[in-house]
């Protein structure tokens, strides 16, 4: 045996341990070579007549993460340049025995005939988790750090190696089907009640118990191979299986309007897969598998899910040349429930954090704000009392300035007026000096104009967080004109601490997610005068993909925050620059009905005191006209729902206000959610290519109105064929 | 092209279909047989000279399985001669049947034919046929499967019907039913179901509540609410519908079909098998249809139908004395008598599947008697049946007196 990925010794007892461990790489994760040396390993177990059988184990600090994502990322480009070369039989062929290999290794080791057991410790995801499922027997880690779990789905792909065919031969259908669905990190009490392991023991005795099993002459065979296995929920065509299949295909509907193909794919696999002996269960799997991972869903979810958000969450955009900032203080200017939600995940991840407010009263404040959500995650058992202690400890909250000295970055989260941030700046200035990086939090000033009042612009600039702080995990980082290098460093080494994922943006107004947010709200708004029934605008946003409708999000934010900013712009930029439509409704909500949103409990919903809300009735007054829903065409609102957004984008790419369609993606799903299937606001238009997005465009713009006019920049690439990833980004242009 | 001919109809009376139900005791065979024996007996049949039987049952499955149409045939004294063929379209395979049935005369291939259908709910039970529809996901998520009585709830929000509109219906339902069995409307065509000694089993539709109004109806709670909401069949309706906000629950077991046992026959032929054999026509077959529509409304289906099958007779609305809409659930028929803007005193004349029950793959051919009783006790003309069925579909039929 070659081995380079695992060591593999046999004891006297005649049991092979096999341990991975990868050299040069933090995590083990499945590559074609490691699919290499499993094959030999289980040939040279079945081969040796004095090897009992194997354990499987890791020389990490984690089994492993799963299949090498990067691996995988590619399937529907080598599809299309499969079909393109072999023609379409030979290539559905090819991809096929291509993307069932791993299910064929793992269901070889299977039914080898010598027991395999596996012994885990740390995370053992996707793939690795499908490994350990095939092994006859498993034994994890009874420690916080240990988890199983299959999370395939959350970047468009499903479990394809097994996955789907022994967890619904271990669970219920039910259970099976929702674990398989929401990709779950499961805990080993959990895990051992579900039957997804056999035995949970201190980390120190897993591979001495997996052993143990081998040695007291555990069986080589899966109970789903035994003559007399029953399926956990029985058969699908039984009494039992009208109870479940129904309600399954519903509830797929309802969580996924029906916009993912990798759940969709789930529910096949298991229903089909139910009715097989295991063998063709399995290459049912397979078929399903092969058809998912050429999806574009798929392709465009790994490429912004996963490697875009790891890349940008590694400072893909850190000047290298800047040395490492070693944030270890910061102070926060504004204990509001902006400032106190920084602090809370700047404390949380170790900083140790200054909290100023106008005075003490207002300061403490955003301690009991802190207070209640490291609280909560207490009596959530995600946390524990003493971490609670640590926490609250690292936090000082005060009206004195004084406090700020030798804060390594100073954030200001104060309410947005000019002069009031440019008294807070000077105030902190004066204590920590001009030097230390300060920025601020706001979402509607430009970063350049606020840097002009601060005695060094260059080591201005803006952090922009989303509300609610402590779930939202964006940050747009805002370049000043000015901003230095340092300053850029220092920000994003902030956010990293903190683990929120940045985006770095050039100064513009609405910066760059709420620009699109405005106009996916602003849709809604017109829909509403065009005479929509309210309820389809909101169903049919979420139907595009998005996480609430706009009216509901309109509410959340506030509509007289939206009507004070539709004022102001009127009066900066003039009388054509705001929609007549989205005037006339705002208008009507907030100063004709006194309807400010969620916050006075009337906003385009009424808000019930049982936390449930309602069309508010009195919306039909805004209808121009009464449109008949049977007569509206729900893909083409779909569309306008999405391609508001995207042409927005595609505007804010043309003028550098972001320069990196990577972050224009990670940014569209994680600040406002946009259509996470489709990879992306840019990922979007390049999914369904330039061309037909700017011929989409001309055609809403025909019907709709300006608003939806492409940017000269995208015609420009339509007419070359040419897509965001590969005119900005040659190298990533696989999707 | 021959013209086809109704020359007879019968059908049990309805046991209520549970364990306690009068016809529980009586095999799907058993009601079969009482229904063609009746018209072999009624019309002095030989036996022989029927070219086919065609039965409709929704769940064939059991002892309803295999064919109980042949079955039916030998066990009712017809002669080994006689085939049979079971038909499968749902709610509407009663009348599917006799329209197959006339579709055979109508090509010239057979003279004398029977359609029917027989369920009996109580022993073999809905849905015990099982089925693709509502459980492989291949057609269950394109065609937004949802149990039918969330259908109907759908139906009910999207067009406006509130639970007094739906309640008010069935209460009419069950007081028409009333005054057509107290007055012996449906004396002519009911056949008693008896024993073996002759012992009659039940000569009368037992699921009816003459008593119903709308204070014992308002009682009643909806039936569709829960299973919509813990398995996801309010998203799948809304999403098919998504101008909906939130689905009103309307529907009760008081203002929805009965879940009933009963079989019914049909005799079906052309001009010279009913001269040849004594018999006197009493409707012809104007025209048949059927038609797929939304499957997520689903039971929409006898709009987009009439709508066709008018067409296909060259006739118009207003030419249609008599409508027979099966009342599977009170808002289909409200659904109609809206879209059509029909008069209610010509639809459902004599009650319908909410007082009497819906022996599901019977009724089609149980409505098509109903309305040839009537269109002869009142001397009108025309008369049009037509039931919702499953998955989306439509069947309906004209029939005119002769």
């Amino acid at each position: 045996m070659n081995l380079v990925n695992f060591r593999f010794e046999t004891g006297a007892d005649g049991v092979a341990l096999a341990t991975w461990d990868m050299p040069e790489r933090t995590m083990n994760v499945i590559t074609p070579e490691v699919m290499d040396e499993l094959e030999q390993l289980i040939d040279t177990v079945v081969a040796a007549p004095d090897v009992k059988g194997c354990v499987i184990a890791s020389g990490k600090t984690a089994f492993s993460g799963g299949a090498d994502l990067s691996m995988l990322q590619h399937g529907a480009a080598q599809y299309a340049r499969a079909l393109k070369e072999q023609g379409e039989d030979a290539a559905n062929k090819h991809f096929f025995e291509f993307s069932r290999r791993l299910s064929l290794l793992y269901r070889k080791l299977e039914t080898c005939g010598k027991p395999f057991a596996v012994a885990i410790h740390g995370v053992c995801l996707g793939g690795a988790f499908e490994l350990a499922l095939a092994c006859h027997y498993r034994v994890m880690a009874d420690d916080e750090k240990t988890k199983v779990g299959l999370p395939e789905i959350k970047v468009g792909l499903f479990p394809g190696a097994g996955g789907t065919q022994r967890v619904s031969r271990i669970m219920q259908t039910g259970d099976a089907l929702q674990f398989l669905f929401r990709g779950d990190q499961i805990k080993p009490r959990a895990a051992l009640g579900a039957k997804l392991v056999h035995e949970i023991a201190p980390k120190s005795e897993i591979v001495e118990r997996a052993r143990a099993f081998i040695v007291n002459g555990g069986k080589a065979q899966a109970p789903w191979d035994a003559k007399e296995f029953k399926t956990p929920s029985g058969r699908v065509f039984s009494p039992t299986g009208m109870m479940i299949w129904p309600a399954a295909n519903a509830i797929y509907r309802r969580e996924t309007y029906d916009n993912y193909p990798a759940a969709k794919a789930i529910l096949h696999a298991v229903y089909e897969g139910l009715q097989l002996p295991m063998d063709q269960a399995l290459t049912v799997e397979s078929r399903w598998f092969a058809h998912i991972l050429r999806s574009k869903e798929a392709a465009a979810m790994i490429r912004s899910l996963f490697l875009s958000k790891n890349e940008l969450d590694k400072g893909a955009h850190r000047p290298k040349d800047v040395g490492p900032t070693n944030l270890k203080k910061i102070g926060i200017i504004g204990a509001g429930f902006m400032g106190a939600g920084v602090g809370y995940i700047s404390a949380l991840n170790g900083l140790d954090v200054v909290l100023i407010d106008r005075d003490q009263e207002s300061a403490d404040k955003g301690v009991v704000t802190i207070d209640k959500l490291i609280s909560s995650s207490v009596s959530k058992g995600r946390a524990t009392a003493a971490d609670k202690d640590s926490l609250m400890a690292r936090v000082v909250a005060t009206a004195d300035y004084a406090a700020l000295k030798g804060c390594d970055l100073v954030l200001e989260a104060v309410f947005e007026d000019r002069a009031v941030k440019a008294d807070v700046t000077k105030r902190a200035q004066e204590v920590v000096g001009a030097d230390v990086i300060f920025a601020s939090n706001t979402s509607t000033l430009p970063i350049t104009s606020l840097a002009e009042t601060t005695q060094k612009p260059e080591n201005f600039i803006g952090i922009h967080f989303f509300s609610p702080v402590e779930k939202m995990l964006l940050v747009e980082v805002i370049l000043g004109e000015k901003t230095s290098d340092r300053a850029l460093a220092t920000a994003l080494d902030f956010v990293r601490i903190i683990k929120k994922t940045p985006i770095v943006v050039n100064d513009s107004r609405g910066f760059f997610a709420n620009r699109c947010v405005l106009n996916y709200v602003r849709e809604g708004q017109i829909m509403l005068v065009d005479g929509v029934p309210p309820a389809m605008i909101e169903n049919v946003a979420r139907m595009a993909g998005m996480p609430v409708g706009p009216l509901s999000l309109n509410d959340e934010v506030a509509l007289d925050l939206g009507w004070k900013i539709l004022q102001a712009t009127k009066k900066d930029l003039g009388e054509g620059s705001v929609d007549p439509a989205q005037e006339r409704v705002l208008r009507f909500m907030v100063e004709e009905n006194s309807r400010f949103g969620r916050k006075n409990g009337k906003g385009f919903y009424d808000y019930q005191a049982n936390g449930t809300k309602s069309l508010w009735p009195g919306l039909s007054a805004l209808a121009q006209s009464e449109l008949d829903p049977d007569t509206l065409d729900v893909a083409e609102m779909k569309q306008r729902f999405l391609v508001t957004q995207a042409v927005e984008a595609a505007r804010a790419m043309a003028e550098r206000v972001v320069t990196d369609p990577r972050e224009a993606d990670v940014g569209s799903i994680l600040g406002f959610g946009f259509a996470p299937f489709t990879g992306g606001v840019i990922s979007y238009i390049d999914g369904m290519g330039t061309k037909n997005f700017v011929a989409l465009c001309d055609k809403l713009a025909a019907t709709y109105g300006p608003r939806f006019e492409p940017p000269q920049l995208l015609r420009d690439m339509a007419a070359k064929g040419e897509t965001f990833y590969g005119r900005f980004m040659p190298q990533k242009m696989a999707a | 092209m021959p013209d086809a001919f109704i020359y007879d109809a019968v059908r049990t009376p309805r046991g209520r279909g549970k364990p306690d139900g009068s016809l529980h005791e009586v095999s799907s065979l058993g009601l079969a047989v009482t229904a063609l024996q009746a018209v072999r007996e009624r019309n002095k049949l030989a036996g022989p000279e029927i070219d086919d039987v065609i039965l409709g049952c929704v769940d064939p499955v059991g002892e309803a399985g295999g064919d109980i149409a042949r079955a039916a045939a030998i066990s009712s004294g017809y002669s080994y001669k006689v085939p049979g063929v079971q038909i499968n379209r749902f709610c509407a395979s009663g009348l599917d049947s006799v329209n197959f049935a006339a579709g055979e005369i109508m090509s010239g291939q057979h003279d004398l034919a029977i359609g029917g259908g027989v369920e009996s709910m109580s022993r073999v039970g809905i849905g015990a046929s099982g089925g693709a529809w509502p459980v492989d996901p291949t057609i269950a998520i394109p065609s937004y499967f949802m149990p039918q009585g969330v259908s109907a709830d759908l139906i009910a929000t999207k067009y406006g019907f509130s639970r007094d509109d739906v309640d008010a219906y069935a209460v009419e339902s069950q007081k028409r039913a009333a005054k057509a069995w107290e007055e012996g409307r449906f004396k002519h065509s009911i056949v008693p179901v008896k024993d073996v000694n002759g012992i009659t089993l039940l000569d009368r539709d037992e699921h009816m509540r003459p008593g119903t109004d709308m204070q014992s109806l308002a009682a009643l709670k909806p039936s569709f609410a829960f299973y919509a909401e813990q398995g996801g069949f309010d998203a799948v309706a809304i999403q098919a519908h998504p101008e909906v906000e939130k689905l009103n629950y309307v529907h009760h077991a008081g203002n929805s079909s009965g879940i009933v046992d009963g079989a019914a026959a049909v005799l079906v032929g052309s001009k010279e098998a009913g001269e040849q054999h004594g018999l006197k026509p009493r409707v012809k077959i104007r025209a048949y249809a059927n038609i797929g529509s939304d499957p997520a409304l689903m039971l929409t289906g006898p709009v987009d139908v009439t709508k066709k099958v008018l067409h296909r007779a060259g006739m118009t609305i207003a030419d249609i004395d008599l409508f027979e809409v099966n009342e599977a659930f009170a808002a289909v028929v409200l659904r109609y008598l809206e879209a059509f803007d029909l008069d209610p005193a010509k639809v459902n004349v004599n009650g319908g599947a909410i007082a009497m029950g819906h022996p599901l793959g019977a009724t089609g051919a149980m409505l098509m008697g109903i309305a040839i009783d009537e269109l002869e006790r009142t001397g009108k003309s025309t008369a049009l049946v037509t039931l919702c069925i499953g998955a989306g579909m439509g069947t309906a039929t004209i029939v005119e007196r002769v």
